[in-house]
């Protein structure tokens, strides 16, 4: 019995240990292709911070995997509309972020936003639009209107790609017909549905991962798209041209936050502060071609960036951010998708 | 040291199984367990289940509330569950109708080079699944190496449209499953005594005979086994119906993703996990009852 208890002592000691050594890592779970390698190598640099990173591919996902207790994340990157959710569900954990050495470069625009009213949560990573992209060398229309991608004309038949979950889609037919976001009224929603079934005729695929792709072989003519992801595809060659529909887009703005579970806490504060740095957010900006919410950082950008039109939409463009919707809403959108998917 | 050992066979036969049952009861059971539970349980709005009991889940497969509230017949996850029944049904007719040749041809080599051919069918499961389901994206997408050459040719004059279709799931099920047809079929065939097929001809059985009433008979178990092993996992199959359907028609494994992620609607996922599992075990039964009468019969005979 004694030996026993010895033995637990023991191995209880090289627990402690283990955990004093987990000082110098870092843990990212962030959504896939969203991490730029050079800009870890230079916080792992700057910090000597080992960093690992995970990835995922919906806020749905990243939220299921917090609820079923995955923990050893130090870092997630949740949309706007999902960070109230995570507080409310006590998944995620205040940090203090207005508290930071850099949060002082944070643009006016983006401080303190009501997702995250006294900033102690949340810091800055990327925001963008949702719209649609079309190959311009196959579509002949102009993706002036979101009636183009809801109610397209003939020539889009069997070409037409869609995001696989719901909430952007809505959100987009929201936009287009002029229903409020989260709307809980059954006809309004039943309006959404008579015309994504419609639309599904014309669709070749619901797919949010291989859009660039699909554009480019010409599987697809024209797809959802998120913003900066377009430009990406365009810069490989690919005659993709990103729509700014008269009716607007979806907004969305995509955080840091730490988890509840957090083992690291210190060091996402740390690279929270990093991120905040005009030049490294420049960096990731550079990287993924969708806006920053730090001051400062066109001065790192490289022409291309600057003239890119995936980021620099008309002036008048309406941007809608969509809030987070209550449980009977959800629902209500749940079964319009299941409904357009039978 | 030895006092606590159990003295009758028996007993240490149970202590030698212990750690099976251990194993067993910690992966599958208790998972099981867990889903079985949720599945009686109210949803959390934003994931994660509520503790309270319920069997909403279970009504939702077959009812929804309609617009005044009122519970009416809804046909669609029924129409879910049946296209996935279809889907996997086509799938292991595929398998069936490409792996038995297959198998059939193994085991008519030399022994030495049997191995060989085995170790070639399972060559497939080195890679990921996902990887080698995108694969055929590349082989039967716009642009891809089937139609370039056609096109190139002359052969087609525009493209064949084959990806996103119900025969681009069929392709990629039958492909990720096919071995596990071969492996069984090959299994009973090696068994096969081929002196019973001379036998059948000398009796004037043609060769066509020969096949149905001596050879698909006495590897009967393998077929069904085969048969099950790919019937299976086909009905829970989502990478496929995804990457190649398009997903443009939910598919029963689809659908089980899509409650615990986007819907949050954990029982309900739960719930009709726990609907096919009692549909796989079902099928077992009839065919561990089938198994009991042919060795029943055979023992008779």
């Amino acid at each position: 019995m004694k030996h026993l208890l010895t033995t637990l002592a023991a191995a209880a000691a090289m627990l402690t240990l283990g955990a004093a050594n987990a000082d110098g890592e870092l843990f990212i779970y962030n959504w896939t292709e969203y991490t730029p390698p050079e800009l870890i190598a230079k916080f792992e640099k700057e910090s000597g911070i080992k960093v690992s990173v995970d990835t995922y591919d919906s806020n749905e996902t990243l939220l299921a995997k917090l609820q079923a207790g995955a923990t050893g994340y130090d870092i997630v990157v949740p949309s706007q509309n999902f960070v109230p959710i995570m507080i409310n569900e006590g998944l995620i954990q205040k940090v203090g972020v207005h508290k930071l050495p850099n949060f002082k470069n944070l643009a006016e625009r983006w401080a303190y936003p009501e997702w995250d009213p006294k900033q102690e949560y949340s810091g800055p990573w990327q925001w963008g639009t949702t719209s649609f992209s079309f190959n311009s060398e196959l579509y002949s229309g102009k993706g002036s209107s979101l009636k183009e991608f809801f109610e397209p004309s003939d020539e889009v038949m069997g070409r037409l790609s869609v995001f696989q979950t719901p909430d952007e889609v809505v959100s987009l037919a929201n936009i287009y017909l002029g229903i409020p976001f989260c709307s809980e009224d059954a006809k309004q929603m039943k309006k959404i549905q008579d015309m994504l079934v419609k639309q599904k005729e014309f669709v070749v695929a619901y797919n949010s991962e291989t859009m660039s792709d699909l554009l480019a072989s010409g599987e697809a003519m024209m797809t959802n798209h998120w913003s900066g992801y377009s430009r990406l595809g365009r810069l490989t060659g690919a005659p993709i041209v990103y729509a700014y529909p008269k009716e607007g887009v979806v907004g969305w703005y995509d955080s840091m936050v730490v988890p509840t579970s957090a083992k690291n806490v210190e060091n996402a504060k740390k690279f929270m502060n990093f991120m905040m740095d005009p030049v490294n957010m420049a960096m990731l900006t550079e990287n993924q071609g969708y806006g920053d919410a730090v001051k400062g950082t066109a001065a790192y950008y490289s022409d291309e960036l600057k003239t890119a039109p995936e980021i620099n939409p008309p002036s008048d463009l309406k941007v809608f951010f969509a809030p987070t919707c209550s449980p009977r809403a959800q629902s209500l959108i749940d079964k319009v998708w299941t409904k357009v998917m039978q | 040291m030895s006092d606590w050992l159990p003295k009758s066979a028996a007993g240490k036969r149970w202590l030698g199984l212990a750690p099976s049952y251990f194993v067993i009861g910690i992966f599958m059971l208790v998972p099981m367990i867990i889903m079985g539970v949720f599945s009686f349980l109210e949803p959390n709005p934003y994931g994660g289940v509520k503790p309270v009991g319920s069997f909403a889940a279970y009504v939702k497969i077959f009812f929804e509330y309609d617009l005044e509230d009122q519970l009416v017949f809804n046909p669609g996850y029924i129409n879910i569950i049946f296209r996935s029944f279809q889907l996997s049904f086509g799938a292991t007719l595929l398998c069936l109708v490409f792996g038995f040749p297959v198998a059939y041809y193994i085991t008519l080599q030399p022994e030495n080079r049997r191995n060989f051919y085995i170790y070639l069918v399972t060559i497939p499961f080195w890679t990921n699944l996902l990887i080698r389901t995108f694969a055929w994206i590349i082989i039967l997408g716009r642009g891809g190496v089937i139609e370039t050459p056609l096109l190139a040719t002359g052969i087609i004059e525009k493209s064949l449209r084959m990806m996103y279709t119900d025969g681009a799931i069929a392709i990629g099920l039958t492909y990720s499953y096919l071995p596990l047809m071969v492996l069984p079929i090959y299994a009973s065939l090696e068994k096969l005594d081929f002196r019973l097929l001379e036998a059948a001809s000398d009796l004037y059985a043609n060769r066509f005979e020969v096949m149905t009433k001596v050879v698909i008979p006495l590897c009967k178990p393998g077929i069904i086994a085969g048969c099950l092993l790919v019937f299976i996992p086909c009905l829970g199959a989502f990478i496929a119906p995804n990457l190649l359907g398009g997903g443009k028609k939910l598919m029963l494994g689809s659908l089980v993703q899509f409650q615990f992620a986007s819907a949050r609607n954990w029982p309900f996922g739960a719930a009709l996990s726990m609907l096919l599992l009692s549909a796989v075990v079902i099928v077992l039964i009839f065919y561990a009852r089938a198994a009991k009468n042919r060795a029943a019969m055979e023992g008779s005979a």
